[in-house]
């Protein structure tokens, strides 16, 4: 019986074969294509919010040299991100000093150093602390850490650069390690080998073969690290004391970019000079992630194509 | 056989898809038709940060009395509020600052009708520091020194009584009616605030901030008082006796800073909308003024006659609505 259902079926299958497989083609390109026109729509409609402002009335040289901010004052709004832009950039570079040592330590530590079930381990916990979100953070650095830092310095207050760049590090360091320790691991045993029968030690191979064979990987998992730094938002909105001003000192509250659109962008009325000043931070924002991603992007290509 | 089993199969999981697909469709036209089929009505309302406990407060109170009608309560700040007024998004806003004109036109412009004032309430801003901290009372001029653009109080030494200790200035976000408010009472029409205070986007926040940090001062309803901050009593010049914040003390208007709270709506309120503001002022919705803390606008004993019988319309136009629909 079933030897004459099949010719007559085969066909049929066959068919819904084809189109099974062309469903799941067009899906998968309407998903890759989808991505593109997500950022492309994303950057024209933060763009249109902003260009009536970037191309009028806001004087640029102004916008980036006056630590001024007070967009909503009732006697003469100004508006100057110098501060902002210092803010911002402060706490990420305290962020990286803090977790570039530690996060390439640590991926050197799994990748290296450490075999069988502790580095598994390690590398579940790794991906659990970058799953943790950025409120939940942002409450450690505000409850627990800022006390600590009143404390253990003497500091006038707790929330501050330096709780701020703490807090960032600790959420840049998984970003550091797990694409760290991909990099690393790319690099050939061959290699490992060859150093070893030259009877090199465990930190010579780090130091006089790994790194420099990985070095391109590495670099672009400390700028994605920048990257998730500079664009953190609630986390540095509680621990960074949210204060206008160039910080002098590790223990001064400052107020980051992201932070400041975060916070006020609810009050504006749509269309009026500081929703759309908003924008505007929201554009510089865009540039410098777009510069950092792009620097990784050309880094990680380089890796590939010296493989190759 | 085994390309009639995968054809039977890919047949199978494409009618489960199908039956999921019509039980989902379904599923969700009866969840469309649940609130519109029901009475329940929504009076959406946003605004201030002072206000919120008290909006919160007047909505269980006035959804216990009439469960048909829900009210939504939102803060965010008193600018938020007057900007979703504006752009439609809810139907009262509150204000703890009155509007400004450049506010009021924009209203005019997007909803083609004028705001209208109600003042609901009056609030007295207390000044917090820490528990510890040994200042008692503190002057407009001192604080405006603390606070303004070009002071020169930045260490707690500099006031009488005060320790050694490096002021740290709390302030709220740009979008509080607080900190407009503030900046008017205390630092006057001209005069900015100094930038690099900590700015916190609650009155609740300014409060925990002052209390976790010994150097900090604080400015943020006295409604939100908490054991760990101390109030200051403020005199209003060099030489007068200082007030403490009370109820009294801002009634009387002895206490300096004093501000009235407001409710916002576009145009004059009708409807379920002027049901809600005339139970507002009624007596059982000032005592809930009173009851949390702030100073309510008719006092609930004087107007008891007057406030009882617009109490009493506003229940029976309800019913008549309630029974119609």
């Amino acid at each position: 019986m079933s030897s004459e259902i099949r010719p007559v079926s085969r066909p049929g299958i066959q068919w819904v074969y084809r189109m099974i497989e062309r469903l799941i083609e067009l899906t998968i390109m309407l998903c890759g294509w989808s991505s593109i026109l997500f950022v492309f729509a994303i950057f024209y409609f933060v763009f249109r919010e902003a260009a009536p402002m970037l191309f009028g009335d806001l004087n640029l040289v102004e916008f980036f040299t006056s630590p001024n901010w007070r967009p909503a004052s009732e006697i003469q709004p100004q508006y100057g991100v110098l501060a902002l832009l210092v803010g911002s950039l402060s706490v990420t570079a305290l962020a990286m000093v803090l977790a570039v040592p530690f996060g390439l330590g640590a991926a050197i530590y799994v990748s290296e150093f450490c075999g069988g079930k502790l580095k598994e381990v390690l590398k579940v916990v790794i991906e659990l602390l970058s799953a943790i979100p950025s409120v939940v953070w942002g409450f450690v650095g505000y409850m627990v850490l800022g006390p600590l830092i009143m404390q253990l310095s003497g500091a006038p207050v707790g929330v501050n650069v330096l709780n701020g760049g703490i807090i960032l590090a600790l959420m840049s360091v998984p970003i550091i390690v797990s694409v760290g320790e991909d990099a690393l691991k790319a690099v050939p045993d061959s290699y490992r080998e060859a150093a070893l029968s030259l009877g090199a030690s465990r930190w010579e191979i780090v130091c006089r073969v790994l790194f420099p064979a990985a070095k391109n990987g590495l670099l672009a998992a400390v700028l994605l690290g920048v990257g998730r730094a500079i664009g953190e938002t609630m986390a540095v909105l509680m621990a960074t004391g949210h204060a206008v001003q160039i910080p002098h000192s590790l223990f001064d509250p400052i107020r980051t970019l992201t932070a400041t659109i975060a916070a006020e962008l609810g009050e504006t009325v749509e269309g009026d000079d500081h929703y759309r000043v908003l924008f505007v931070i929201g554009v510089v924002l865009f540039a410098v992630t777009f510069v950092v991603n792009l620097i990784a992007d050309l880094v990680v290509k380089g890796i590939r194509s010296e493989k190759a | 056989m085994g390309g009639i089993q995968v054809f039977y199969r890919s047949f199978c999981a494409v009618l489960i898809i199908a039956a999921l697909a019509i039980f989902a469709a379904g599923c969700g036209r009866r969840d469309a038709s649940g609130p519109a089929g029901g009475d329940q009505r929504t009076i959406r309302i946003e605004g201030s940060d002072t206000m919120v406990n008290l909006a919160q407060a007047w909505a269980e109170d006035y959804n216990k009395k009439f469960p048909g009608i829900s009210v939504q309560v939102l803060g965010g700040g008193s600018g938020v509020g007057i900007a979703s007024l504006t752009d439609g998004n809810c139907d009262m806003a509150n204000a703890s600052r009155q509007m400004k004109p450049k506010e009021i036109e924009r209203v005019k412009d997007k909803r083609g009708v004028e705001p209208v004032e109600h003042i609901v309430g009056y609030d007295a801003l207390a000044v917090y520091v820490h528990k510890n901290n040994p200042v008692d009372t503190i002057t407009i001029d001192q604080l405006a020194e603390i606070y303004g653009e070009g002071g020169t109080i930045t260490n707690w030494s500099q006031i009488p009584g005060g320790a050694d200790l490096e002021i740290t200035r709390v302030s709220r976000q740009n979008n509080s009616g607080t900190y407009v408010y503030f900046r008017e009472a205390v630092l006057g029409p001209k005069r900015e605030y100094k930038l690099g205070s900590i700015d916190q986007s609650g009155s609740k926040d300014v409060v925990a901030l002052v209390s976790k940090t010994p150097g900090a001062i604080g400015y943020s309803g006295m409604g939100y008082a908490t054991p760990e901050v101390k109030m200051l009593n403020i005199s209003s010049a060099k030489g007068e006796p200082g007030v403490p914040p009370t109820v009294e003390n801002a009634k009387d208007g002895s206490y300096p800073i004093t501000r009235p709270l407001y409710i916002y709506t576009a145009g004059e309120a009708t409807g379920l909308l002027k049901e809600f503001l005339d139970w507002i002022n009624s007596p059982a919705g000032q005592k809930v003024v009173l009851h949390l803390g702030y100073v309510p606008a008719h006092s609930p004993e004087e107007d008891a006659g007057g406030g009882g019988a617009a109490s009493d319309a506003s229940t029976d136009t309800d019913t008549s609505t309630d029974t119609d629909t």
